[in-house]
């Protein structure tokens, strides 16, 4: 049992999100950063589809009534587990009323929690995670609040590593932005002249509707820093820019849209749906996110910059391929892990 | 009957969408409807979701060969003749007016019909779900009288109950949970759209056929 002390401003139980609902206008919702989730249930030998807690703004608290190990993934939240600072992305071993307490983030937007086990809720329509726009699944279909209790699933017990009290050991985080170190631009290398940070570059695949808008509009498109409005949120991230002018065209008929799709609406300003979005539309779509750069853009911050890099399918699949190899290579760096202390808990038991 | 042209073109790069051009009519929707039916079969396919005159499928990027997808779909396309026709027969009892519907006499003034004129017309009518969108179980319909199509309300409600039967234009449609609404409300339904423990959840699917009957009507 996990007891929430602190909730923060916004933690609610994700997984993988649900699939198989969209006609039936159920988001698919789940894990904005899929890949730190998919990293935590790793790191605490946990199945893919087990649940965590995403973290937006801190500080939160967390009590944990039995010894268990978590992982904490995403961006860096400041953490301490019983008053010492811990790393993210990796498994730590926690004694029973160990207190983890989060400060918040410095940079990126949300961390994960998994815990050994899995988050125990009820799954609705095959999945655990929380719909706040339709109050189903998660805990009672809502963010966390002060107090409330979690449910830990049953660990599975049988590998050395994910033990309560085998030592903690680390993984590799994913890379940002490795792809665009390439190609930047050679006056956006090295220091922003403000000290800011660069908007972060996501890869961007042209949409259905994308020879709709004006040649400035599409040059503006691909060559604006766009701000994350205050306004974003699960169900989209609301960007402030150039406002993208549509030549004389026909109104749409709805169709369906998805995490990634980069509709613009009459105003101008174009939203990149996330996780918890409808599932239909009817504003032209301009672009895509590809699948392998979402979780990037869900660690870009509220009032933060990004910008778009148009690609292609070929590189959008190398791109997704690229991430399930770091994936394995995680698998294989932890079953390493798991022989060498097996091999060490033998020599002695032997001696 | 000649079978409408199609196109089918990426969103992303894990979904495909076969749309055939404006304008919408119920002919293409039937081909709509039994294209999707077909391709919830498919093995590398993962959502399946219609929309107006289009539908779109999702799939695993890694595992299934898109270009293959694509030829699939426009096979489908040209042979939906022989499917069956989708969709069952549904009917939602409505308390009309009163509490359960505080716009009926808007909508009434509006058609220049009494508020029991309207709910006749409106419960005479027979409705087909095109599509769902909007929130979980909302089932966007087509057959709405002539008469009874009326603007949204200048103000959006904040809050329209669940259940709450309205007017929207040239549709109607009943909220399936609580939200913000600006469609004009002309009455109530006890039955739930949407219960995620039921299977199917949604009460309303596209190709159902919808009518309303008259549980009430109140002044």
């Amino acid at each position: 049992m996990i007891e929430v002390v602190r909730a923060g401003l916004l933690s609610t139980v994700q997984d993988l999100g649900r699939s198989g609902y969209r006609h039936l206008s159920v988001a698919s919702g789940g894990a904005l950063d899929a890949l730190a989730l998919e990293v935590g249930n790793r790191l605490v030998g946990n199945r893919p589809d087990a649940a965590g807690v995403e973290m937006t703004f801190g500080p939160i608290a967390l009590r944990f009534a039995r010894a268990t190990r978590i992982a904490i993934t995403g961006t860096d939240f400041g953490a301490t587990l019983a008053g010492k600072p811990v790393w993210s992305w990796w498994s730590l071993p926690v004694a029973a009323g160990d207190e983890l307490v989060l400060q918040g983030a410095k940079r990126g937007m949300r961390a994960y929690l998994c815990v050994a086990g899995g988050v125990d809720v009820l799954p609705v329509l095959g999945s655990r995670s929380t719909d706040l726009g339709a109050g189903f699944g998660g805990l009672a279909g809502r963010a966390l609040k002060d107090g409330d209790r979690l449910a830990v699933g049953v660990a599975a017990r049988e590998r050395a590593s994910f033990a309560p009290d085998a030592p903690a050991f680390g993984v590799k985080a994913p890379v940002w932005c490795s792809f665009a170190l390439v190609d930047e631009p050679p006056h956006r290398r090295g220091r922003h002249p403000e000290g800011l940070p660069w908007a972060v570059p996501v890869r961007v695949l042209r949409g259905p509707e994308y020879d709709h808008f004006t040649p400035d509009a599409q040059h503006a498109f691909w060559s604006d820093e766009w701000l994350v409005t205050p306004n974003s949120n699960r169900m989209g991230y609301r960007l402030s820019g150039t406002v993208l002018e549509r030549g004389p065209g026909t109104d749409l008929l709805s169709h369906a849209v998805l995490p990634g799709t980069v509709q613009v609406p009459p105003n101008g300003q174009p939203i990149v749906l996330m996780s918890d979005a409808q599932t239909t539309g009817g504003y032209p779509r301009i672009g895509s996110v590809i699948r392998a750069d979402l979780w990037k853009l869900a660690q870009v911050r509220l009032n933060g910059g990004v910008r778009f890099v148009e690609t292609t399918r070929a590189a959008a699949r190398a791109a997704l391929a690229e991430e399930h190899a770091y994936l394995r290579q995680i698998d294989a760096a932890i079953a390493m892990h798991d022989e060498r202390l097996a091999a060490r808990t033998r020599a002695a038991t032997a001696a | 009957m000649s079978i409408s042209p199609v196109r089918i073109y990426p969103l992303g790069d894990e979904a495909l969408v076969c749309e055939s051009p404006p304008p919408a009519t119920l002919d293409v929707q039937h081909r709509v409807w039994a294209v999707a039916a077909l391709a919830r079969d498919w093995p590398p396919v993962r959502e399946v979701v219609p929309g107006m005159n289009n539908l779109t499928i999702t799939f695993d990027p890694l595992s299934a060969d898109p270009d293959a997808l694509a030829a699939q779909l426009a096979h489908a396309w040209q042979h939906a003749d022989d499917a069956p026709i989708a969709g069952r027969d549904v009917d939602v009892p409505v308390e009309y007016g009163g509490a359960f519907g505080p716009d009926l006499e808007a909508v009434a003034a509006h058609a220049k019909l009494t508020p029991q004129q309207v709910v006749e017309r409106h419960a005479a009518g027979r409705y087909i779900v095109f599509f769902d969108g909007f929130q979980p179980g909302f089932a966007y319909m087509g057959g709405l009288d002539a008469s009874l199509h009326t603007p949204r309300r200048k103000e959006p409600r904040v809050a329209v109950p669940a259940g709450s039967v309205g007017i929207g234009g040239e549709q109607t449609g009943i909220y399936p949970a609580a939200s913000p609404g600006g469609w004009q409300l002309i009455g109530r339904t006890q039955l739930a759209l949407f219960d995620p423990s039921r299977q199917p959840p949604a009460l309303l699917l596209p190709g159902d056929r919808v009518r309303f009957t008259i549980a009430g009507v109140h002044a």
